[in-house]
């Protein structure tokens, strides 16, 4: 047999059909649906007098327009339009039989929290939603990428996806991190050094020793941000840490079952003769902490480096840069440590799960956020929240002068009420710095959440280091 | 969806690189149930001010471009989100082709559900249609899908790569789900199949 990437088993095993351009139908092993981009696919289910092929593979959550306030069960406290996305959501989860964790359930969270938290992800996988960021469950060793909502009534109606082939690319990353360096900046690295486009037309397998170094939680961190690299997915073979993860979640195999997928998930590795098509190298002990400066994910720079000058790029990047230093508010030639923050976000799917709290907690502990700046942790699910608060790290928060919220996307995309204001700048732990992104004219610097949280005390961007 | 064979149409210039679908349209109308009616939002922040008026020197505002069916876009358009709002909001529009040296994974997938043509050309091919498209109203682009073909209102014609089937269902307006259901058995099949062999999933 000729030797195969990870991602070749992967879709080796899921190919349900293939025509003689190579089309395929990809069969999807778990299919998970929020309320924002599902709504016209179950529309379409119904004028078409369609059913959800695979019920029991599909798991509906609504997270992107909950309010992330105490008491928020009281559809009073949403605004009328999320209220009625919301409601569909119920509506249609109810109608078509699926799996649901409505915003009164503690299980209630970010879907790609909720997704592995609840065992629903799993090795060897195909995973969907009608969300760029699904490509966070490639940490299990699971295909796992965004589709369109026309996509999302594809799988919704035969459990399938039409797609073609992706290349494959290897991202290693030797060695040890140093103190202070984290997981988020691993993946932000990487898009720095590849561009948002870097990862086109690729699938990307993340490996080496810092990466194997990474607890499951950091691994999500990483896949997560494959997108913002412009890869399809992301994806990390599944090892012991990986199965100690996923052993006795609620819908992981029990039993003989365990046994068996644990005998076929230690075959999903890349073999040692595997071509790829594409390979990127980064020493571990390269990487420092870093942040964005500008509005795009590849907008990164070491918390030490300053702003820099538009014309230092080529082609396009010339433009957009001078754009972007406009929009930010910045001039060239500027520290970085000395720009002032009003607003710190902790949470998100990339950085919202408990290790991430606890990384936070521990730059906080015994000490208060800066007077006058706004700075909220958004828990990535009912039950990181639980669990933070069982470990005191709540109290670590609420005590140093954080808002300690309920579980939700919150202000990754202010789709609910957690907005910026024009001009407001935040130092923030999500995954895009588009202009607009976090509320119309808001400034966004994505970081660590140990990052995150040294700015909180602070009030500008800050080198966690300095503190530690 | 509404085939797509040949337009002959105005073409707006954006020569921005990684224009986002967060830029194309911001969250806020994401909450809408329906595909429809998003025209009217497509570029908002970029399209109007605080108060809600137009910007006047926004490409879109500018009486050359305002019934502009084409896109020439800087490289990697649609990063980001994969909202299909993006598509919908520029079928909503008018737009029915967008041309780039590149475009992101989810967005270009999604075009070609809602009946528009994402074309791919070399940077010195977008930048002649760039110029072109920065002529206004007076120089209209021609997009023939059949022979995947891009003319400039010069007369310079640019030839571009598509994947098969994604041509054949785009000139036919065929509907995926439809062509899939056919191959239900096959789906049956490997159901079964995986079912013996991965009972967990």
């Amino acid at each position: 047999m000729s030797p195969k990437t990870l991602y070749d088993k992967i879709w080796d095993a899921h190919v349900a059909h293939e025509d003689a351009d190579g089309t395929c139908l990809l069969y999807i092993d778990r299919h998970l649906v929020h309320e924002v981009t599902s709504p016209q696919a179950f529309e379409g289910l119904r004028m078409a007098g369609r059913q959800v092929r695979a019920p029991e593979k599909t798991i509906a959550v609504p997270d992107h327009n909950v309010p992330t306030t105490i008491g928020r069960e009281n559809p009073d406290q949403m605004p009328e339009d999320s209220r009625i996305q919301v409601a569909a959501l119920d509506k249609n989860a109810k109608d078509f039989g699926i799996h649901y964790y409505p915003v009164s359930d503690v299980r209630q969270g970010i879907v790609h929290i909720v997704g592995p938290e609840q065992g629903w992800t799993l090795p060897g996988m195909t995973v969907v939603c009608g969300d760029s960021h699904t490509a966070t469950h490639g940490a299990f060793g699971s295909l796992a990428h965004g589709i369109g909502t026309s996509e999302v009534e594809h799988v919704l109606a035969t459990q399938t996806l039409i797609q073609k082939k992706s290349k494959n690319m290897k991202v290693e990353i030797t060695g040890k991190l140093r103190p202070g360096v984290t997981a988020k900046d691993i993946t932000l690295s990487v898009i720095g050094k590849t561009g948002t486009a870097g990862g086109t037309g690729y699938v990307i397998e993340y490996c080496g020793e810092a990466i194997r170094d990474l607890s499951m939680e950091g691994r999500m961190t990483v896949c997560n941000m494959a997108i913002e690299g412009g890869a399809r997915a992301g994806l990390i073979a599944p090892d012991e840490k990986t199965f100690e993860y996923v052993k006795g979640r609620p819908h992981a195999p029990k039993g003989a079952a365990w046994e068996a997928a644990l005998t076929y998930w230690k075959t999903l590795f890349s073999d040692d003769d595997a071509h790829w098509d594409k390979v990127i190298t980064i020493k571990g002990e390269d990487i420092a902490p870093v942040v964005t400066w500008g509005t795009s994910p590849e907008d990164v720079l070491p918390i030490t480096d300053v702003v820099p000058a538009p014309e230092s790029f080529s082609g396009g990047k010339v433009g957009a840069a001078q754009r972007a230093l406009e929009y930010m508010g910045l001039t060239a030639g500027q520290r970085l440590q000395d720009i002032e923050i009003d607003t710190v976000f902790i949470g998100s799917c990339t950085n919202g799960r408990i290790e991430d709290l606890r990384a936070a907690a521990d730059v906080v502990k015994g000490k208060k956020v800066k007077d006058g700046l706004r700075a909220m942790v958004v828990p990535g699910s009912g039950l990181v929240r639980a669990q933070a608060e069982e470990e005191g790290l709540a109290d670590i928060f609420k005590e140093a002068g954080f808002e300690w919220r309920m579980a939700g996307c919150s202000m990754c995309l202010a789709m609910n009420p957690d907005q910026l204001a024009p001009g407001e700048r935040c130092a923030a732990t999500s995954n895009r710095n588009f202009e607009g992104r976090q509320g119309r004219g808001g400034r966004t610097h994505l970081m660590s959440p140990a990052m995150a949280a040294a700015a909180a005390l602070t009030g500008k961007l800050t080198d966690v280091r300095e503190l530690m | 969806m509404e085939k797509f064979d040949k337009l002959s149409g105005i073409a707006a210039p954006m020569p921005l690189v990684n224009i986002d679908t967060d830029m194309i349209i911001p969250k806020q109308f994401l909450k809408t149930i329906k595909r429809s009616g998003l025209g009217v939002n497509l570029f908002d922040e970029m399209r109007y001010d605080d108060n809600g008026d137009e910007i006047a020197d926004f490409v879109l505002n500018k009486p050359a471009y305002r019934d502009a069916q084409i896109l020439v876009a800087g490289d990697n358009f649609g990063c980001g989100s994969s909202r299909e709002h993006a598509p919908w909001a520029l079928l909503d529009f008018g737009i029915r082709c967008v041309i780039s040296t590149s475009f992101a994974d989810i967005f270009y997938n999604n075009c070609f559900k809602n009946g528009i043509l994402p074309i791919v050309l070399p940077q010195e091919a977008v930048d002649v249609l760039m110029k072109d498209a920065e002529k206004g109203a007076n120089a209209r682009i021609e997009v023939d899908l059949e022979n995947q073909s891009v003319t400039s209102s010069d007369g310079e014609v640019f030839n571009f790569e598509i994947d098969s089937f994604k041509k054949h269902c785009l000139l036919n307006g065929l509907d995926d789900i439809g062509l899939t259901m056919k191959k239900a058995a096959s789906i049956d099949a490997f159901e079964a199949k995986a079912q013996a062999e991965r009972p967990w999933a």
